[in-house]
């Protein structure tokens, strides 16, 4: 198997992060919130859309060429660049400021680069792509 | 299903390499122990010179410690020589019984100083010089021997030479032949190196046999004798005549050996599972000693071990460098030259400074460089490169520095900055941080610095600058970039081979590129989709399917994206003319849509910054003006003076002159962006010498210069032709361009172009052959006939979906 270039700390799923949870007798992380944002043909493939969040920095929603699709926070971890206009490629986007590359699936900046954005759950239901649009899928609010 | 086994014979730089970049590839593939002879770790064995000059200690020099070993779960072997190979039962047997099974084997066993065979060449005090227990008995020997003689006046020999004089020996040099190095340098280099060797304090004897060495009562080595009889003391004699591959267990185990292990491309023996790489092998008859070969070996080697089967080793041009403080000295390619060969020299005794360059069909073929080896890595560039020197023929002497790609402030001498300084301007990269990141993350290519750095990674104007680093830090000669450089890291073709193949195949769209070309991933990488796009909309126009997603987002949402992710907007103004209405409505625009910042360009246009991507569309119909294509690959701007109309010393109408190069042009994409410019007369206000077609008139006509460029380094357009008409005009410039657009590499401006394929091949095609002129022109016409105006377009709602931002419904479910 090929190691992924990518350097960054391991990030528990949305499940052990409950699981986690109930095990420290802690609150569990809020029940997900599904907002329907599209259909699945308004994004195109290899591209993105923007979601607005008022206030709250935008989330750019992905779709691969194998229709597989992420959500991340719109706002590269070099300097900010808006991630959704970038050029997406297997599973990953080149930021349209600096080149900056992040693996879309665990939102970390490809190496030698460093840093990682916000990830958001998505699912895809009926030909249209939901997102939580307040929980970040590593549990933290 | 058990773990295969990697035994590699050899613990040196070839090996080890090997074996990182297989630990890059596949980490978990093998179980891998390694056998070395000496009983150290992996250490750089270029810089056992410096070791024994006392300028580096031997901690410094070491590559893999045996941590590095421990953490990848290597076995190491070390002080264990390798005796058998059984290929039967797959087992290597070590000298002292160990033995190791495997499913790979990798040989680098490297190569074995030649030992003269004459009398005395066993007595004690006589070493070679390959290794560190070599190094050490040299250092040993020289506190408390007093003469020493170095046998053989090629490399190794005179840095050896010059270590033990560093350490107080009297050294003589002695030298078969009657030139030192001649292997690297012709007799001027050879005699200067001499001479300024002398001066330090080395003599020489050349050319001189030697015939016997003598034992004195203690047995150990007291003289060597020469054939002319004459006889000098010594008491430490250096044999340093050569290396030959060390072949002798590949061939006790009957694998094919011809001076050297005899390899394929692939890096195989002729027994498949075992792989030999570095100085023991003999590919495509030749053995290489110097690292930059062993490297691209490597990394061949491992991705056929790791089984992706990708990749072959064409063989290497290799460049040398001498390792002793204080002498420059570099030498590369056939520069001794020979039949049909030209040379240009450039001498200079007082200064120590000697030059000489080797041209072969206006292509550099060789070059010998002493005193000033600055430009070494810019003349091996363009050995490698391969490409004509025609156009910089006359001042190619001067070396890159003069040709104006020097680094920020124009410093052009890495060695002579201090650590603080800045080499790359763009990224802010002072030289301190590149060394070091040399140094500790082991980088040996530029593109190895370029992604650890970011160092001349954006305009590249100080590329000259970080390769001088390279070579004075990473050793003599860093490993350079394969002769072709592939389009991107998805694939091994060079944008010469994807241009051919997409016009041979008709391809037309990129899903159809990546499959016929065999592209390494699914689809491709932001470097290499956009260049794909151009290439098929530029080969087959009205044919190959555009596609956005493979294009920048300026070109996609035609407007130029900006730091905080607004956009700007450039309108079209014919000419740099425009009038009170466009203005008029490029204010209320200004102000319905609360535009921030409004900017006059230096392309004589006005450029709106700050505007929302969703508001494009309604500016762009509200302003109704043409796209500027200010954000694209394209025709941008055609600058103009207001000539003979105005100007009391105008004498041609360059007004209307560039008006009809701009309505003729736009709408052109090319490989890069393409800017012009027309002046009514000689004292060209409109800039037309740093353009990429630049046109000047003068009473009787038009004179056309094209690849001009006033950005990095600004490069003065070069004299094309000059014509009556504005016809004229029109053709050849459209010609020239068309041209580009056909031939030129993705982001290549056309001074590039013309530097790569020499302006005599420019002219061949443009002036010489008027019907060949014509074509091209018309095919520009067809490429450009019929295409839209992409603001218009988009003003009419076409492709909106790119402009808009998703609404989130407002029902929760679940």
């Amino acid at each position: 198997m090929r190691k992924p270039d990518v350097v960054c700390a391991e990030i528990p799923s949305r499940a052990d992060a409950i699981a986690n949870a109930r095990e420290l007798g802690e609150p569990e992380p809020g029940m997900l919130k599904w907002t329907r944002i599209c259909r699945i043909d308004e994004i195109p493939r290899l591209g993105a859309r923007v979601v607005r969040r008022g206030v709250a920095p935008n989330i750019a929603v992905f779709r691969t060429a194998s229709d597989m699709f992420y959500a991340l926070a719109d706002r590269c971890p070099h300097r900010g660049g808006p991630l959704s206009q970038g050029i997406v490629y297997g599973e990953r986007v080149a930021c349209p400021l600096h080149n900056t590359n992040v693996e879309l699936d665990s939102g970390c900046a490809v190496a030698p680069d460093k840093g990682r954005v916000q990830r958001f759950m998505v699912k895809v239901e009926a030909d249209f792509v939901y997102v939580d649009l307040e929980i970040q899928a590593d549990g933290n609010h | 299903m058990k773990t295969m086994k990697l035994v590699c014979v050899g613990n040196g730089m070839a090996g080890v390499r090997t074996i990182e970049e297989l630990l890059k590839l596949a980490p978990d593939l093998f179980d891998i122990t390694i056998f070395g002879a000496e009983p150290h770790p992996n250490y750089n064995r270029i810089l056992l010179s410096p070791v024994l000059a006392g300028e580096q200690t031997l901690d410094e020099i070491v590559l893999n410690d045996r941590e590095w070993y421990a953490q990848h779960s290597i076995t190491l072997e070390a002080g264990k020589k390798v005796t058998t190979i059984d290929r039967v039962r797959r087992v290597v047997v070590a000298d002292d019984g160990t033995e190791a099974e495997y499913d790979r084997l990798l040989l680098a066993t490297g190569s074995n100083p030649v030992i003269l065979p004459i009398p005395g060449n066993a007595l004690e005090g006589v070493l070679t010089y390959r290794d560190i227990a070599d190094t050490e008995a040299m250092i040993e020997a020289a506190t408390r021997c007093r003469n020493a003689v170095v046998i053989g006046g090629g490399l190794l020999g005179l840095e050896a030479a010059n270590g033990l004089r560093v350490r107080g020996m009297d050294v003589t040099v002695v030298h078969l032949l009657d030139s030192l190095m001649e292997r690297q340098l012709d007799r001027t280099a050879a005699k200067l190196l001499q001479n300024s060797l002398e001066a330090r304090g080395l003599k020489f004897l050349l050319p001189k046999q030697t015939s016997e060495i003598v034992a004195g009562e203690s047995g150990s080595v007291c003289a060597v004798r020469f054939k002319d009889s004459e006889t000098i003391s010594a008491d430490l004699v250096v044999m340093a005549v050569g290396v030959r591959p060390n072949t002798a267990l590949a061939q006790a185990a009957r694998l094919h050996c011809s001076r050297g292990i005899v390899v394929s491309d692939t890096m195989q023996t002729f027994d498949p599972r075992i792989y030999a790489v570095g100085e023991c092998v003999n590919h495509r008859g030749i053995a290489y000693g110097l690292v930059a070969p062993l490297f691209e070996m490597a990394k061949v080697c491992a991705n056929h071990l790791a089984g992706f089967g990708i990749g072959r080793y064409p063989g290497s041009l290799t460049s040398t460098k001498l390792k002793v403080t204080g002498i420059d000295l570099f030498s590369a390619g056939d520069f001794v030259g020979g039949e049909g060969t030209e040379h240009i020299t450039l001498s200079d005794p007082v200064a120590g400074i000697y030059k000489k360059l080797v041209l072969k069909d206006e292509k550099l073929v060789g070059a010998v460089l002493y005193g000033d080896t600055l430009d070494g890595a810019y003349y091996f560039r363009l050995l490698r490169e391969g490409r004509s020197v025609t156009d910089v023929r006359d001042r190619l002497m001067f070396g890159e520095a003069n040709l104006g790609d020097t680094g920020h402030l124009g410093q052009n001498r890495a060695a002579a900055m201090s650590d603080d300084m800045e080499v790359c301007g763009c990224n802010g990269v002072c030289k301190g941080a590149i060394v070091k990141a040399i140094r500790e993350q082991k980088l040996y290519t530029l593109d190895d610095v370029r992604k650890h750095t970011k160092a001349s990674s954006s305009c590249g104007s100080c590329t000259g600058l970080v390769e001088q680093l390279l070579i004075s830090v990473a050793g003599a000669d860093y490993s350079a970039a394969p002769r072709q450089k592939p389009l991107c890291g998805c694939t091994d073709h060079t944008h010469a081979e994807v241009r051919k193949a997409i016009r041979d195949e008709k391809i037309l769209t990129i899903t159809d590129a990546l499959l016929l070309l065999g592209w390494r991933t699914p689809n491709g990488c932001a470097a290499c989709r956009p260049a794909l796009n151009y290439y098929l909309i530029s080969t087959w126009p009205h044919e190959a399917r555009d596609d956005p997603q493979s294009r920048f987002i300026n070109e996609r949402a035609h407007a130029n994206i900006q730091k905080d992710g607004t956009f700007s907007v450039v309108p079209r103004m014919w000419g740099g003319i425009t009038n009170s209405s466009e203005l008029r409505r490029i204010a209320d625009v200004v102000d319905k849509y609360a535009i921030p910042t409004v900017k006059v360009t230096g392309g004589q246009r006005i450029d709106l910054l700050g505007v929302k991507k969703q508001d494009l569309p309604a500016v762009w119909r509200d302003l109704d003006m043409p796209s500027g294509h200010a954000y694209a690959k394209a025709l941008r701007t055609v600058k103009t003076c207001v000539g003979s109309e105005w100007c009391r010393f105008g004498v041609q109408d360059s007004t209307r002159m560039g008006q009809e190069l701009e309505r003729a042009l736009w709408r052109m994409y090319a490989p890069h962006k393409v800017k012009l410019a027309v002046s009514g007369c000689p004292r060209n206000c409109a800039e037309s010498g740093i353009k990429d077609v630049g046109v000047i008139g003068v009473d009787s006509g038009w004179e056309i210069y094209v690849a001009g460029n006033g950005g990095i380094k600004t490069e003065v357009a070069q004299f094309l032709v000059k014509v009556k008409s504005h016809d004229e005009v029109l053709e050849h410039a459209g010609a020239f361009l068309q041209l580009y657009r056909e031939e030129g590499w993705y982001l290549e401006r056309t001074v590039h172009f013309v530097h790569r394929v020499g302006l005599d091949y420019v002219k061949k095609r443009v002036l010489d052959d008027p019907e060949g002129r014509k074509v091209l022109h018309e095919r520009l016409l067809f490429a450009l006939k019929g295409e839209p105006d992409p603001w218009a377009e988009r003003a009419s709602g076409i492709g909106r979906q790119e402009f808009e931002s998703l609404e989130p419904a407002t029902e929760a479910a679940l």
